[in-house]
C-alpha cells in the first residue's frame, strides 16, 4: 500500500501576537511548525503503514528551508519526502497548489492520499479535494476515524455538522482529517537518526511535467487584490457594581439588545 | 504580477518582514528577499520606508474576462431539508444580482418539489432541481458532476455554496475541474465598481487579518460563504419563478454513504447555526460543569460549545471544540465561562456578534474581546444569570 501524506510548513500562530495599537499580527521572529492538522494526517499514515506493511511518502510545497518539515516526519516514521520548491511555484493559489501537488502524486503513485482538514494560515481546506478531482478519485473530507483498510477499500467516520456518516470508498482515495482521529507520535530515537541522513527528493516544474503557466501566480486564477485589519470591537461596555449587580445588568442589556 | 526588492534602496530596516502577512519576505546578506510564499498582496510595498520594493506588472495583454451571465447559489439540504445557510445566500445573491442586474439562481440537488418551491420564496428567480435519489446522501462525487454540468450548460457568472462541510467538501471539486478561482468562507461579498467582478472578503489567519480575493479572468467566480453572516432573502409567499427540472444523467460514485449517525449528546443544535452559544474551558475545573452550561444554553435556546483545553481534558467530545483546530462559529450571543481566551479560541469566535466573557482572572485576554466581561466565580455568576434570566422570561 503506497500512502502519500501531504505537509505544509506554517507560521506557528501560538507565537502570533496581535499588537492592539494596529491590529496588524506581530510576526516577527516566529517560528514555523508543520500544520497542526498535518500531523494529524502522518500519524493516519504511518498507522495505515503498520498495519498493511505499507509505505508512508510525505510530499510538500514551499521553499527550500521546508526540508525540515520533512526531516520532522522522517523522524516520526515516515519513509521517504519529496520537496517541490521552484520559483515557478510562487504565488500558488489554491488551484495552482492542487494541481502542482497532483502532478507530483501522479508521479509517486499513491493508493490513499492522507491531507489535514485545513492548514492554519490560510484555513481554505480546498487544497485536498481539488487534489483528488485533478487526480480524478473520490475523496471523503472531516475524517473522524478510519474503521478498515481493505486492499481496494476503506471505510470511515466523516464529521458532519449533526454527527458523523460512516462511508465507503474505493481505493485509490484522498482523505482529510481532523484532529480527533488520532494522536501523532513523537519521534524515535532510530527516527531521528534516518531523518539526519535520509535524501529529500526534489523536483522543480518540470520534473513533474507541470507547465509555468499553469502554476504559481500565472497558474492562479484567484489574486488577493488586499489585506486589511478588521475593523475593531466598539461596543464594550463595562458592567459595574458587586456580583449580583453586574449580572443584572448583564441581563438588561440582553433585554435591550433583544436578545432575550 | 510579482513584487521585486530595489537592493540598492533597500536599507535592511525589516519593516517589510514584519508587514508581510505570509512571511514571504526573508533578509539575505542585510537585504529583504521575497520567496515563494509571495502572494503579491502588496502590503510590503506600502509598508517600506525606503520605496525599495515595487511591482512588476506581468507583460501580457489585458485579457477578458470569460463569459458569464447570472448568480447562482447552491442549496444545501440534510435529510430532505433545505439548510438555513441556502437563505441566507439567497439574501446576498440577491443584492449581487440586483447590482449586476441579473437573474438569481439556486441550485437544489435531492429534496423535494416543495422545498424547490420554498426557495422562489426566499427570492430565487429560478431553481434547478434534479431529484434522483442519487442525491438523498451526500457524496462528493455525483455533487460536484452535476454542478459541473449546469455550470458548462448555463454558464453563470457567479456561483456561492455554504461554507458548510458540505460545501467546502464538494465545491473545491467543481472549481478545479472548471478551472476557476474559488475562495473559501468568505464573510462579505461586494462587485467592483466598473469592472463588475466580485471582491470576496474573507478572514485569514483566524480573523486577524481580511483579505479581498479577485477572480479576475476565468468564470464563474466560486466562494463558500460562512454561515450566519448573510442577512436572509426576503420571504415572499406570493413570489412567482420558475422551477426546472434537471435529470441526473449517469453519474459516477466511488463513495458509499453506509449509515448516518446523529450526534446523541444534548447539543442537538449546530453549532455553526446556534444564535447562541454558552462555551466552557479548563476553569469550569470538572466535565460536570457542562451541566450548568447546558442548562444556560437551554434557557437561551442555544448549545455549548468548549474551548480545546476542556475537549483535551476529556470533558466534553470534540466536535463542540471551538478555535483553531475546532469550528470557526460566528452566534449572536457568545458567553465564554472559564475561557482564558488564548489567540486559538479568540480566531474561531472573535467575530460573533456580541461576547460575554465570565472569568475569575480579570488580566484574561478574553476579556479584550468581550462586549461585556464579569471576573468573579463562574459557579456563582453563572446560576445567578440562569435565575435571573429565567425570572426575566417569565415576566
Amino acid at each position: 500500500m503506497n500512502i502519500v501524506v501531504c505537509i505544509k510548513q506554517v507560521p506557528d500562530s501560538a507565537e502570533v501576537r496581535i499588537n492592539p495599537a494596529t491590529n496588524t499580527l506581530i510576526r516577527d521572529g516566529v517560528p514555523t511548525i508543520i500544520n497542526p492538522y498535518d500531523m494529524h494526517a502522518v500519524e493516519a499514515g504511518l498507522q495505515i503503514k503498520d498495519l498493511t506493511k505499507g509505505k508512508v511518502t510525505a510530499l510538500t510545497m514551499g521553499p527550500p528551508q521546508a526540508e525540515g518539515a520533512l526531516r520532522e516526519v522522517i523522524s516520526m516514521g515516515v519513509d521517504d519526502a519529496v520537496l517541490l520548491s521552484d520559483k515557478a511555484f510562487a504565488g500558488s493559489d489554491t488551484w495552482a497548489t492542487a494541481y502542482t501537488l497532483s502532478k507530483a502524486i501522479a508521479k509517486i503513485s499513491a493508493d490513499i492520499i492522507i491531507c489535514g482538514k485545513q492548514a492554519i494560515d490560510g484555513d481554505t481546506a480546498q487544497v485536498g479535494p481539488e487534489i483528488a478531482e485533478f487526480l480524478n478519485i473520490p475523496h471523503i473530507a472531516y475524517i473522524r476515524k478510519i474503521e478498515d483498510v481493505k486492499t481496494n477499500s476503506i471505510r470511515v467516520q466523516r464529521l458532519m455538522d449533526e454527527g458523523y456518516d460512516i462511508v465507503e470508498s474505493a481505493l485509490p482515495v484522498l482523505l482529510t482529517v481532523v484532529k480527533e482521529l488520532n494522536t501523532p507520535r513523537l519521534p524515535s530515537l532510530k527516527g531521528k537518526m534516518a531523518a539526519k541522513k535520509a535524501e529529500i527528493k526534489k523536483f522543480g516544474h518540470q520534473d513533474i511535467g507541470v507547465d509555468e503557466k499553469d502554476t504559481g501566480l500565472k497558474g492562479s486564477p484567484t489574486q488577493v487584490k488586499n489585506i486589511f485589519a478588521p475593523e475593531a470591537r466598539t461596543d464594550r461596555k463595562m458592567l459595574h457594581g458587586n456580583i449580583e449587580e453586574q449580572v443584572s445588568q448583564l441581563v438588561e442589556e440582553l433585554k435591550r439588545l433583544r436578545c432575550l | 504580477m510579482s513584487i521585486t526588492v530595489d537592493r540598492e534602496k533597500c536599507s535592511g530596516c525589516e519593516t517589510c518582514v514584519s508587514a508581510c502577512p505570509f512571511t514571504a519576505i526573508e533578509m539575505t546578506m542585510g537585504k529583504a528577499v521575497i520567496t515563494e510564499y509571495c502572494q503579491a498582496c502588496m502590503a510590503c510595498i506600502a509598508a517600506c520606508p525606503e520605496g525599495a520594493i515595487k511591482e512588476i506588472p506581468e507583460v501580457q495583454e489585458a485579457q477578458k474576462p470569460q463569459e458569464g451571465k447570472g448568480v447562482w447559489i447552491f442549496a444545501e439540504q440534510r435529510e430532505g431539508k433545505v439548510a438555513p445557510v441556502a437563505h441566507e445566500l439567497l439574501g446576498a445573491g440577491r443584492i449581487l444580482a440586483g447590482q449586476l442586474k441579473t437573474e438569481l439562481s439556486a441550485i437544489l440537488f435531492g429534496s423535494t418539489q416543495d422545498e424547490a418551491k420554498e426557495l422562489v420564496k426566499w427570492g430565487a428567480d429560478k431553481v434547478y432541481h434534479c431529484a434522483d435519489p442519487i442525491f438523498e446522501k451526500f457524496n462528493d462525487e455525483p455533487y460536484s458532476k452535476l454542478l459541473i454540468n449546469l455550470i458548462r450548460d448555463y454558464k453563470p457568472e457567479i456561483v456561492l455554496a455554504g461554507a458548510t462541510p458540505i460545501g467546502r467538501s464538494f465545491i473545491p471539486r467543481v472549481a478545479a475541474r472548471l478551472r476557476t478561482g474559488l475562495t473559501a468562507d468568505c464573510t462579505a461579498l461586494e462587485i467592483e465598481k466598473d469592472t463588475g467582478r466580485l471582491m470576496q472578503i474573507r478572514p485569514a489567519f483566524g480573523g486577524n487579518i481580511m483579505a479581498t480575493i479577485l477572480c479576475p479572468n476565468n468564470r464563474p467566480q466560486i466562494a463558500t460563504v460562512r454561515p450566519r453572516v448573510m442577512k436572509k432573502g426576503e420571504y415572499n409567499p406570493d413570489k412567482k419563478g420558475e422551477i426546472i427540472s434537471v435529470s441526473a444523467g449517469n453519474l459516477h460514485c466511488r463513495t458509499k454513504v453506509i449509515e448516518t449517525v446523529h450526534d446523541t449528546s444534548e447539543c442537538r443544535v449546530n453549532l455553526q447555526e446556534a444564535d447562541v452559544i454558552v462555551a466552557g474551558g479548563r476553569g469550569l475545573g470538572d466535565a460536570k460543569g457542562f451541566n450548568m452550561l447546558f442548562e444556560l444554553a437551554e434557557t437561551l435556546n442555544g448549545t455549548v460549545a468548549a474551548s480545546r483545553a476542556a475537549v483535551d481534558e476529556g470533558w466534553i467530545q470534540y466536535r463542540h471544540q471551538v478555535g483553531q483546530t475546532g469550528k470557526t462559529v460566528c452566534p449572536k450571543i457568545y458567553i465564554a465561562c472559564g475561557i482564558s481566551g488564548a489567540v486559538q479560541h479568540l480566531v474561531g469566535m472573535q467575530s460573533s456578534d456580541i461576547i460575554i466573557a465570565i472569568n475569575k482572572n480579570p488580566e484574561a485576554p478574553i476579556f479584550n474581546v468581550a462586549s461585556y466581561g464579569i471576573a468573579g466565580d463562574l459557579y456563582e455568576i453563572v446560576p445567578m444569570l440562569i435565575k435571573k434570566i429565567k425570572e426575566t422570561k417569565g415576566n
